[in-house]
């Protein structure tokens, strides 16, 4: 056979030999960039939009503690692909409806990179359990910590909210999001096992049998709507509260002042809306900012949620303008929704109702 | 190959970059700054961006004042006087939304900075005109933040 090669054919061999090399080691390095990239891409999505709340480690924050070994033996990669598509509608967790199926497939592979053994598959199966049987369990067992109605624990989970030791609050297991993304053999799973590292414990501390367990889960089960609702709750409250007052300029802040006091709210400060800007107003036209505050209602608040101290502490503005004068605040029927954290409604509607009656009772 | 080897090199360095930060209707960052240096950066950032800071409401101190536990926690205003002034008078509805403000408040060694997401103002406040001021604000505010988060 060699004799048959020439000199020529064989350099024309070794020639094509080099650009296979040359080939394989590309297809090489374009496989390997792209496993990098991918696994880079990840870990960016994860840092733009979890990382907030889960903590650039996973270890938590507001968000539960995604690198928890016995979070991570329960999730399935479908579970997290739900998750993250539903989100948990009213508790705080947002829907990334609008994420492509591609980036939510990278976050997971970066969160799967903190997985020490594989991600469990879970079957759809729907256990036939006695939902009565597991109302009863649930109020003995599981509503301490979940609530009387599956509506889980307070707060958002910051330092404002609990203590650090604490690495997790009770999720809403009533939760449309959480109810759609978790099968009954996952939810089986977890009662079963408990959560080690947070205050979960396992079905056998629970003096929980698999029976009970079965029908532990048909309870929670019965929560489940067919259907997931986006609709805003105040999509007709407008955004601002507007009230016009018969007095002048200064009798209506010396009102609201009076007002403020009589609803046991203390008056912190004035201050012109153009102050500390260098900007003068124009002829006629004036806006002071009433600031007032009840600290016990705003250290609620804050447990509840750290970031409402945004709309904090409660303001009305005073504004004249071609000799009229109103009075306005924000419509705090908007915050739960801009939110996402239902526990905050009860808070807003008082708000709601303290603006308003302050308003009202100014322009009297 | 060396061209090769390159491509991959800067394929991979062109990933390490600043983290975007809106979340649907609110734009959050987590900086690994403890609370101080945050709070610095924070309002270098807000300068930088061209606008003023009015005031810096300290939530904190109030709390504590009156007994009870808290951490860091501040609300920090700023705007355009010129800009505040405009809309002031032609949109009277958004006085209560201005000027401009971002909460930052510490946990642990990290702090966290918030703002609302002017888009979500959109929805809210269906005048036309609003649409830029609220599209730039978005912008302005993200960069802001991300100053924060990468240092620059």
């Amino acid at each position: 056979m060699l004799c048959l090669l020439t000199p020529l054919t064989i350099r024309s061999l070794m020639k094509s030999l080099r650009i296979l090399k040359i080939f394989f080691y590309s297809l090489l390095l374009l496989s390997l960039s792209h496993t990098a990239s991918s696994s880079n891409r990840g870990q960016q999505l994860y840092m733009e939009n979890c990382s907030i709340c889960h903590g650039e480690d996973g270890h938590g924050g507001m968000g539960i503690p995604l690198a928890l070994d016995s979070f991570l033996d329960s999730a399935s990669t479908d579970y997290l692909k739900r998750t993250i598509r539903l989100g948990r509608p009213g508790r705080i967790m947002p829907s990334f409806y609008w994420m492509s199926e591609t980036d939510i497939d990278h976050i997971i592979e970066f969160i799967s990179g903190w997985r020490k053994s594989a991600a469990p598959v879970w079957s759809s199966h729907t256990f036939k359990g006695d939902i009565d049987a597991g109302a009863d369990l649930y109020q003995k067992s599981c509503a301490n910590c979940h609530g009387t109605t599956a509506e889980g624990g307070k707060g958002s989970g910051m330092r404002f909210s609990r203590s650090r030791d604490l690495p997790i609050t009770a999720p809403a297991l009533s939760n449309q999001g959480f109810l759609n993304s978790t099968p009954d053999q996952m939810l089986q799973h977890i009662i079963l096992n408990g959560r080690t590292g947070t205050p979960m414990p396992n079905a056998k501390q629970l003096n929980l049998n698999e029976h009970d367990v079965i029908n532990l889960v048909s309870y929670l089960r019965s929560f489940q709507s067919p259907q997931l609702s986006n609709k805003p709750l105040y999509e007709n409250e407008p955004p601002t509260l507007i009230v016009d007052s018969p007095y002048s300029f200064d009798e209506t802040i010396a009102n609201i002042k009076r007002s403020i006091s009589g609803s046991n709210f203390v008056h912190i400060r004035d201050q012109s809306l153009l102050q500390g800007f260098n900007v003068e107003n124009d002829e006629g036209s004036r806006q002071m900012i009433i600031y007032f505050c009840s600290f016990s209602f705003l250290y609620e608040a804050l447990k509840l949620d750290p970031r409402v101290g945004m709309f904090l502490p409660c303001r009305i503005t005073v504004t004249e303008s071609q000799g009229k004068v109103q009075m306005m605040s924000i419509n705090p029927k908007h915050l739960s929704q801009l939110f996402n954290n239902s526990a905050l409604d009860e808070s807003c509607d008082q708000m709601y109702q303290l603006y308003s009656d302050i308003l009202e009772d100014a322009s009297l | 190959m060396k061209k090769l080897l390159s491509i991959l090199v800067l394929s991979i360095c062109c990933n390490v970059s600043a983290y975007a930060v809106i979340t649907g209707e609110m734009i959050m960052i987590r900086s690994p700054e403890p609370f101080p240096e945050a709070m610095s950066l924070l309002q270098q950032a807000i300068t930088k961006q061209g606008y003023q800071l009015s005031r810096v409401q300290r939530v904190d101190v109030g709390l504590s004042a009156k007994g009870y536990k808290t951490d860091k926690y501040r609300v920090v205003f700023f705007g355009k006087g010129q800009q505040i002034k405009e809309l002031s008078r032609k949109f009277p509805e958004l006085i209560p939304y201005l000027p401009l403000k971002i909460a930052i408040f510490a946990e642990d060694n990290n702090t966290i900075l918030i703002t609302a997401n002017p888009e979500a103002f959109r929805d809210m406040f269906r005048q036309p005109e609003l649409t830029p001021v609220f599209e730039q604000w978005k912008s302005d505010l993200s960069e802001i933040l991300n100053a924060v988060q990468t240092h620059e």
